[in-house]
């Protein structure tokens, strides 16, 4: 039951006075209520619970996460945390008074 | 959508649990709220692939796990009545009530019906004037809004012969009442993601202030789950204890305004015992008197019951945290997802069922090959037990999560 699947919005129409909408997911096709999200578009991602769209679903910040977990390693060769890559390989603790803050790699 | 399978890609993950190994320099335990990234987490092997002593305890966002035993001996009574369609989502059908679930009952000759929607239900009712229609409303802060519009309309439509069994819960109560529980361990929250799309994050600040605990709304993808991980470490190391949101492609700091606003029309708070814990103040919401007329349990008389509860299932330590699914002795003997002794076998965001599907021997097996494997862990640790990930759903490259 607790599933939530993102679609994209496919059509959009009027029935009883509710907003209700197609939303294709992969391929499978399923009547959705859209009533909550008011000035959601044909064309459009959202979250889809039981039936109901609950939230858009924001393409530009997923791949600004994306891009982010990309830098990550190229980050990390640059200013890494090289003593605690080394004790990690080496499968020890790291040395004392090497402690990894964050900051140096922002 | 094209950016989704890249959420999974094991490549990125392996960058990122660097990242958490690189971080983390004392032993922590934080609690997912939400049974979907229990599922995600078991199912990639996420939590093996930590540093020592980075422990994940799964917390209780398993709506069906949680739902009490007495609600379930309610349907199971109004079920059974003559002129009745009970209608429920699938997962209920084999949660054990004191004695009998409804799968039995249908098999009794009970009508009986599983339903997509809760609008499936109302549509039922309109094309059944002659009998009762029943919908099983559980599940949390995300299906409530859903169910809440369900009852609006049969109110707006003038339908009389629908009504809702109501047991919905709410979080944040419940991360109150694990942090105030004795034997707390957890030192830090992943929130559930698609809880926070509907409700916004407003509630979490003041709970991590109070508490002194890292909150981080996170998604239910391998890499979702991961980056909430690396987020919760910083702060933990830092000594820090603020609300984040790592999941912004999907939720937003108001969360749903209609939603929220429909929730307030047609509900209200109430005192709700969750199966296996026990009594959470102000943690459910019940029908609001304006559409108590709604209200199975009223309709149906059914308002005392006397149930009973296995005394052999733990599921109430497992969903507090205090026990792994396979301490309980009943585990993967007694109880399996075929015959399940507790809600938390049954359902697939169950812990147990979780364990059960993807680590039943708790043995390690051969790392697996292929990149395409669902297990991150045989990609990204060489030390790493493999989860036995045979049992694949049809989730697979989809994002496809659990909203509690
Ligand atoms: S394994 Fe079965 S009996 Fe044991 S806690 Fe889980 S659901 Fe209950």
């Amino acid at each position: 039951m607790c599933l939530a699947v993102p679609g994209r919005v496919v059509e959009i129409r009027d029935q009883d006075d509710t907003r209700m909408g197609k939303v294709d997911f992969g391929g499978v096709i399923k009547d959705v209520c859209l009533a909550y999200l008011p000035d959601l578009q044909v064309g459009e991602y959202t979250i889809v619970h039981v039936g109901f769209a609950l939230q858009r679903l924001d393409e530009e910040s997923a791949m600004q996460s994306l891009d982010l977990y990309r830098s990550l390693g190229a980050l990390e060769e640059e200013f890494g945390d090289h003593w605690g890559i080394a004790a990690q390989q080496a499968g020890e603790r790291r040395p004392p008074g090497t402690e990894y803050s964050k900051e140096e790699t922002a | 959508m094209k950016y989704l399978a890249e959420f999974s890609d094991p490549a990125l993950a392996k960058r990122l649990v660097d990242q958490i190994h690189a971080t983390v320099t004392q032993p922590w335990a934080m609690m997912e709220v939400c049974g979907g990234q229990t599922h995600t987490i078991v199912r990639h092997g996420i939590d093996q692939l930590l540093p020592d002593g980075v422990e994940m305890i799964h917390g209780p966002g398993c709506p069906v796990c949680v739902t009490p035993l007495e609600i379930i001996d309610k349907a199971l009574e109004i079920a059974s009545q003559p002129g009745v369609i009970f209608c429920s989502f699938g997962d209920m059908l084999r949660v054990p009530g004191s004695g009998r679930d409804l799968f039995r009952i249908k098999s009794e000759g009970g009508d009986v019906r599983v339903v997509y929607s809760p609008l499936d239900a109302l549509n039922l009712a309109r094309e059944n004037p002659d009998k009762q229609v029943v919908f099983f409303g559980i599940g949390f802060e995300t299906t409530a809004p859903p169910n809440a519009m369900t009852v609006y309309q049969a109110k707006k439509l003038g339908i009389e012969n629908f009504s809702l069994l109501v047991s919905h819960v709410r979080v944040p109560p419940a991360i109150e009442a694990i942090m105030q529980s004795p034997n707390c361990r957890v030192q830090a929250f992943l929130a559930a993601g698609h809880v926070c799309s509907v409700m916004g994050v407003e509630e979490y600040p003041e709970l991590a202030e109070k508490y002194k605990v890292p909150i981080v709304v996170t998604g239910f993808e391998p890499l979702d789950i991961l980056a909430g991980i690396l987020r919760t470490v910083i702060q933990l190391e830092k000594g820090e204890h603020t609300l984040e949101n790592a999941y912004r492609r999907a939720v937003r700091d108001e969360g749903n305004p209609a939603a929220k606003a429909m929730l307030a029309d047609v509900f209200e708070t109430t005192d709700r015992a969750w199966r296996g814990i026990g009594m959470i103040p102000q943690s459910g919401w019940r029908l609001s008197e304006r559409y108590r007329e709604y209200d199975a349990e009223y309709r149906f008389q059914v308002r005392d019951i006397k149930t009973e509860e296995s005394t052999v299932c733990r599921s109430g330590e497992v969903l507090q945290g205090h026990i792994k699914p396979h301490e309980c002795e009943a585990f993967g003997t007694l109880c399996t997802p075929r015959n399940p002794l507790g809600a938390t076998m049954v359902s697939s965001e169950g812990a147990c069922a979780a364990y059960y599907l993807y680590r039943r021997l708790q043995t390690p097996t051969p790392a697996p090959t292929a990149m395409g494997d669902n297990s991150l862990a045989g990609a990204t640790s060489p030390s790493a037990t493999s989860p036995a990930a045979s049992q694949q759903t049809s989730a697979d490259n989809k994002e496809v999560s659990s909203v509690g």
